[in-house]
């Protein structure tokens, strides 16, 4: 009898990057250009294209999970873990090794996959049922308790086009809920609805992976929902397996403090045809370059740039993420007057101040990307540098603020009689 | 047999191996180069699914609308009053013997099914990359259930066909055991050609906007609103390399009485499976990159 229920050997998937580097010098090699797009889009489009970048979204990934395991994928975003659950959902092919699954299979990557806004409650639970792999008569044995678990009975007969979004997701979270397969493959679709339904789900996915035959991958960056749910743990990073580990352990190294080798500097090379690059980019703190601040420090990003052809204005770009992906501060000197250089220079420093960012505890990264006046993304870092928030009792009362927001922020509170 | 090995074969009876070990369904993933084969075990199974995708496709399809099913039977109505009035009357255009606004609605009922299963299908994967991109399932049954959902459309203009020859009294034949067969080829048609430009469009959004000029030159070269004898004869066999070509020929003799023309269903008959086989290899071959282009 064998108890492996997924095994995974040397999984590689490769995408095609495009790259932007054209730049027109005269009108006539915009129109040649403009000519040739048809071809060249042709053999981009075709996979024929030899000049594209490989990026290998997933690299030599191998694991194995045991019937009945609860196992936790983790990682930063653009480590893999989307890619690896569409390839183990048979959604897109790998480019190499292979991947055995014993059992029936459903993967919920998204709720309410195949809904149709016009027909009613009743109609998309049918629909989205078979869509899920479910028989009619199943979908007939389960349909009350489905309805009951969405809390949309009275509305059964609406077209879901009238529902709230509440509802719509409760509705689709539902269907997706009261599947029976042996091999269960989830994607952070917990991180729907409102916060009290949002515990219902959790409860009942709980409810799901305790059946103990069950086997169930679960991608999430909600690390109390891995602790609680997984048994075990695998950490992504850059499409590999970096650890594999029981779940509190994984989620331990995910979280703990970043070390870019011995500095905070993160050291950059050209990419191919850019003609303007970082060569190195850094956080500096109140007492310079760092991984971890405390709260109410003030915060610099600095970059080290080189380029072809001198340049007055480059322009820095930056995305603030919290560790669970939320976009919190986007800024370019594109979008706001900037000084520049009073002569071009073909290499030099940009940092960019931002003062007092009233970020509370957590991780947070920092994506960056820098050009010049035109559109062209010369040099993108996504998620370039990492850095804490470390807590620090600010106004000394003894007390933190409840960490409810990414932010807390400097308010003055003023008070008049009336 | 001694007491310990009853007693081992009674142990191995208390704890079986369950039944369903047996057939616990292994799935193997990785890359599949060059054609691949069409599972149609897979297929049977989910057949469910292709019968919700259908009754989604023809429950949606004229909601929200005023005259609903209506519009089923005006789009023939309305091209059938056109065709009469500019090729019937004013170009005499010739047809075999029977009234021109019978003939062209004959014409109609099969090219009508077929355009609007080719234009639903070829557009199905596109307007749901849902389907493509965050689930598995046998993606065959997209595009083939607009095919299917047309089928409704043509029941329904099928109607208003059987009131025109009561009101022509034209007498019905045996002939007309023979009708379900040939739609059946022109939605394996549909599906063949369906399939094939579902496929393409996902790739290459071109054809969004070259599918419909295609469309109404394909009608231009089937015979809907001229007869197949206005061919000179040997050149017969070239039209009918269209299925469209043979089969609307062969609905008339089938509900009109006229004469059957072997040559031209025989030869479309040969392309409609030749379409289909290939619609299907084509899809398989090209569905594995479908979630990376979408």
């Amino acid at each position: 009898m064998n108890s492996t229920a997924i095994s995974v050997e040397n999984l590689s998937k490769v995408y095609q990057l495009a790259h932007l580097s054209r730049r027109h010098q005269t009108f006539r090699e915009a129109l040649t250009d403009m000519a040739l797009a048809p071809i060249r889009r042709f053999r981009q489009l075709s996979g024929t294209d030899d000049s594209l970048e490989d990026f290998w979204a997933l690299k030599d990934v191998s694991f194995s999970v045991q019937r009945g395991e609860v196992v936790g994928i983790v990682g930063r975003n653009g480590a893999g873990k989307s890619t690896l659950l569409k390839v183990l959902s048979r959604i897109v092919e790998p480019t190499e090794g292979q991947a055995i699954l014993r059992g029936r299979v459903a993967s919920l990557l998204e709720v309410g996959t195949g809904f149709h806004p016009e027909l009613s409650g009743r109609e998309n639970i049918y629909l989205n049922g078979s869509i899920l792999g479910m028989r009619k008569r199943e979908v007939d044995a389960k349909f009350d308790q489905i309805a009951a678990f969405a809390e949309i009975e009275k509305f059964l007969d609406t077209p879901v086009k009238r529902y709230s979004s509440g509802m719509y997701v409760r509705l689709a979270f539902s269907v997706a809920a009261h599947l029976d397969p042996e091999i269960l493959i989830v994607d952070e679709v917990l991180a729907v609805g409102d916060a009290e339904f949002q515990a219902r789900c959790l409860g009942k996915m709980k409810e799901l992976s305790t059946g103990g035959d069950r086997t169930v991958l679960f991608v999430s960056h909600n690390m109390a929902a891995v602790r609680t749910l997984c048994t075990r743990g695998i950490l992504l990073s850059k499409g590999r397996v970096s650890m594999v580990d029981t779940a509190d352990a994984i989620v331990d190294a995910y979280m703990a403090p970043v070390s870019h080798g011995s500095s905070a500097t993160l050291e950059l090379t050209r990419p191919k045809g850019a003609r303007i690059w970082m060569t190195q980019a850094v956080i500096v703190g109140d007492v310079g370059p760092t991984t971890s601040v405390a709260m109410g420090s003030k915060l610099k990003i600095k970059v080290k740039f080189e380029t072809d052809d001198p340049i007055l204005v480059p322009r820095l770009g930056y995305v603030v993420q919290t560790a669970v992906g939320e976009c919190i501060i986007n800024s370019n000197n594109r979008y706001q007057p900037s000084a520049g250089f009073s002569s071009p220079v073909s290499s030099g420093y940009v940092e960019a101040d931002l003062g007092t960012v009233p970020l509370m505890p957590g991780r947070y990264t920092v994506s960056l990307w820098l050009g010049d006046n035109g559109m062209i993304d010369h040099h993108v870092v996504p998620e370039a540098l990492i850095f804490d928030v470390i807590e620090r009792d600010l106004w000394g009362l003894g007390q933190l603020p409840p960490r409810a927001s990414a932010m807390w922020w400097p308010t003055e509170f003023r008070f008049s009689s009336g | 047999m001694n007491m310990a090995e009853k007693a081992v074969k009674g142990t191995a009876f208390v704890h079986p191996i369950p039944a369903s070990e047996e057939s616990v369904p292994e799935i193997v993933i990785r890359p599949r180069p060059g054609w691949i084969a069409i599972n149609w075990q897979e297929l049977w199974e989910a057949r469910e699914l292709l019968y919700f995708l259908v009754l989604r496709d023809v429950a949606v399809r004229y909601k929200q609308t005023v005259l609903g099913v209506g519009w089923a039977v005006l789009q023939p109505i309305f091209s059938m009053l056109v065709f009469t009035a500019i090729f019937g009357n004013f170009a005499k255009m010739p047809s075999d013997g029977i009234p021109y606004p019978l003939f062209v609605y004959a014409g109609l009922l099969p090219w009508m099914f077929f355009s609007n299963a080719v234009s639903g299908a070829s557009q199905s994967l596109v307007n749901q990359q849902a389907l493509l991109t965050k689930i598995y399932l046998p993606r065959l049954f997209v595009p083939a259930a607009s095919v299917g959902s047309g089928i409704v459309d043509l029941a329904v203009s099928f109607v208003v066909f059987a009131l025109m020859m009561v009101f022509y009294r034209v007498p019905v034949g045996w002939n007309v055991l023979l009708f379900p067969l040939l739609v059946l080829m022109v939605a394996l048609a549909a599906i063949g050609v369906g399939l094939t430009l579902a496929a393409v469009t996902v790739t290459y959004r071109d054809f969004r906007y070259v599918i419909p000029f295609m469309i109404q030159a394909w009608m231009y070269l089937s015979p809907v609103i001229y007869p197949v004898s206005l061919v000179p004869q040997k050149w017969q066999w070239l039209l009918a390399l269209n299925p469209l070509a043979g089969l609307i020929d062969a609905f008339r003799s089938s509900l009109l009485g006229k004469p059957w023309n072997m040559q031209t269903l025989c030869i479309s008959t040969v392309s409609a499976i030749v379409l289909l086989i290939y619609g299907l290899f084509y899809f398989r071959k090209t569905e594995r990159r479908f979630a990376d282009v979408a």
